[in-house]
């Protein structure tokens, strides 16, 4: 097998935080209005999988105009596979709060929220101290933010972030109808800027060592680092900040066992990548002419031969039938049926051709669900079945 | 006053009485009593001031309310792929075994309750579990029987 040496690995999200206090006050020296220009300069899009251009969410927030506004960082890390938000939070937190009172110097928001995924209970204690720190020196240096803890509690969809805020308003966790966007009707109806864990430790980065250095790497339309959250099938499992726009064939040279069948890009809700098409997919947001692009929220789990596609998908099913809110009926019921359709196909209850019936349910999903969560069951379910359809059946 | 009571007016009194305090009083009190109470529910909605049904809706949202009575330890192991895939059922096995208690139950001295959980992140580690609000990561039949005998220890103790 060939050795490649194509993966860049780079460090700058783990790597010191000590001047956090410079990084914050020099930044609130600058017009707002440049930093947002340095933001979208440096082309940073959402870390959570999402993918909306960081720089356009604090601009519309900034223009938005109301009294009251809020800094939501969103760390409900509940995908399938992902591990990265936590690691962030517990060895770089000032980075974190650090990216938000910038945030909420820009937008003119004054409180701030963490949404702690109640799995991460243990984290709190720690970054309450932080933020205590924190909050201490912006009183020094006169700058006005606060920064709450608000812990969730065992809900996968609190991730989507309506649901997030309907769940912070004391609420079921059920996602809103968009429009309107956070940005203008988020928290208690007011403008909020709602960013994932990673994507605020970039903005850290960007306004230290300005949009340049972040810029330069990655590739077009899929620009900087990203912190892949590495699982399943393979030797060295872990967090590895790597560049933007490597192909996934790189990605298996460097992590995989030998033997990797598949690879599942993007958690439950991604899509499953079979060994022929390695070459082929590189990883980064849409918008590259060429090959599959795969957005991620970092979640990279590989399979070997050993694995049957026909459990993975099994689990991935019971997973979102659990986890769907139960609002909108194509998710609600969808989930449901999928499950039970792949289980009688799987005992021979059904014909294989009822396997088509279930893609055509999975795209009447993609079209209707009212949110992300039942829209994506069509990635997983139609990239394993398409793929691997014999397993399914046999 | 009744204790749980009590409890409740003086979350409702650090907390707020807005509805964003409702979850933030929930999880305190859950972090007390381990579970929502019929009871605890109605003194909430009275507390806050919002329909008793409203807190019901809520609280059986969120997979970490429980609103049946539990053990004092809840035991909740990952059941997502990757734990699945390094031999999370084992470990459920050799827990059942030591326990004598199957899934969704709880042991008759109210020590430990075992339940199944969505992904807890720690994929790298499979396969994982949480007790309470503590991680046990990379487990093995041997591992966990350690972890639950160290539990049982601090039971005999008190």
């Amino acid at each position: 097998m060939a050795i490649s040496n194509q993966l860049k690995r780079v460090d700058f999200i783990f790597n010191n935080e000590n001047d956090w206090e410079k990084v914050l006050s020099s930044a609130i020296k600058k017009k707002p209005n440049d930093l947002i220009n340095e933001l979208i300069s440096s082309e940073l899009k959402g870390r959570g999988g999402a993918g909306f251009p960081t720089g356009l969410k604090w601009k519309l927030a900034a223009e938005a105009k109301n009294d009251s506004k809020y800094i939501i960082c969103n760390a409900d890390e509940g995908e399938p596979g992902t591990f990265k938000d936590r690691e962030i939070l517990s060895k770089v937190p000032y980075k974190v709060l650090t990216a938000m009172a910038i945030c909420g110097y820009i937008t003119g928001a004054k409180e701030g929220f963490i949404y702690l995924r109640g799995e991460y209970k243990f984290l709190q204690a720690e970054l309450h101290k932080a933020i205590d720190e924190f909050q201490y020196y912006c009183k020094e240096i006169k700058f006005d933010f606060s920064i709450t803890i608000f812990m969730g509690s065992g809900a996968y969809i609190c991730g989507e972030e309506t649901a997030l805020m309907e769940s912070m308003e004391g609420k079921r966790g059920e996602p809103r109808n968009k429009p309107p966007f956070p940005t203008q009707s988020g928290y208690l109806d007011k403008p909020t800027v709602i960013n994932n864990v990673e994507t605020l430790v970039h903005t850290f980065t960007i306004f230290k060592y300005g949009a340049k250095k972040f810029y330069d790497l990655g590739v077009q339309y899929s620009r900087g680092t990203k912190l892949f959250s590495v699982s399943g099938d393979t030797p060295k499992p872990g967090i590895y900040e790597l560049e933007l726009g490597m192909s996934l064939q790189d990605f298996v040279y460097e992590f995989g066992d030998g033997d990797t069948k598949a690879v599942q890009v993007g958690g439950a809700s991604g899509f499953l990548v079979p060994r022929k098409k390695f070459k082929d997919a590189a990883i980064g947001f849409k918008g590259k002419l060429t090959g599959i692009s795969l957005p991620t929220g970092g979640s990279m789990m590989l399979f070997n031969s050993s694995r049957s596609m026909y459990n993975v998908l099994d689990n991935y099913l019971e997973f979102f039938r659990e986890e769907s809110c139960g609002q909108c009926t194509p998710c609600r019921v969808g989930c449901q049926q999928l499950l039970l359709g792949i289980k009688a196909v799987k005992r021979g209850e059904k014909p294989a051709a009822y396997l088509e019936k279930l893609l055509r349910l999975t795209e009447t999903m993609q079209l209707t669900a009212k949110c992300g969560l039942g829209q994506s069951v069509a990635n997983s379910f139609s990239s394993i079945v398409e793929n691997f359809q014999e397993e399914m059946i046999y | 006053m009744n204790p749980i009571r009590s409890l409740i007016k003086e979350l409702a009194e650090k907390h707020g009485r807005r509805r964003e305090s409702l979850l933030p009083i929930m999880l305190a009190v859950v972090e007390r009593e381990k579970y929502l109470s019929e009871y605890s529910m109605v003194e909430i909605a009275r507390e806050v001031d919002i329909p008793a049904s409203e807190v019901y809706g809520t609280a059986t949202f969120y997979s970490f309310i429980e609103t049946k009575p539990t053990g004092q330890y809840i035991i909740r192991i990952c059941k997502t792929i990757t734990c699945s895939m390094k031999g999370k059922n084992q470990v459920l096995f050799a827990i059942q075994d030591m326990l004598k208690i199957k899934l969704g139950e709880t042991t008759p001295d109210k020590r430990f309750t075992l339940m199944e959980t969505n992904c807890l992140g720690w994929c790298h580690k499979a396969p994982a579990m949480m007790i309470n609000n503590d991680v046990y990561t990379e487990l093995t039949p041997e591992k966990v029987r350690d972890i639950l005998s160290g539990y049982m220890k601090i039971n005999e103790l008190n």
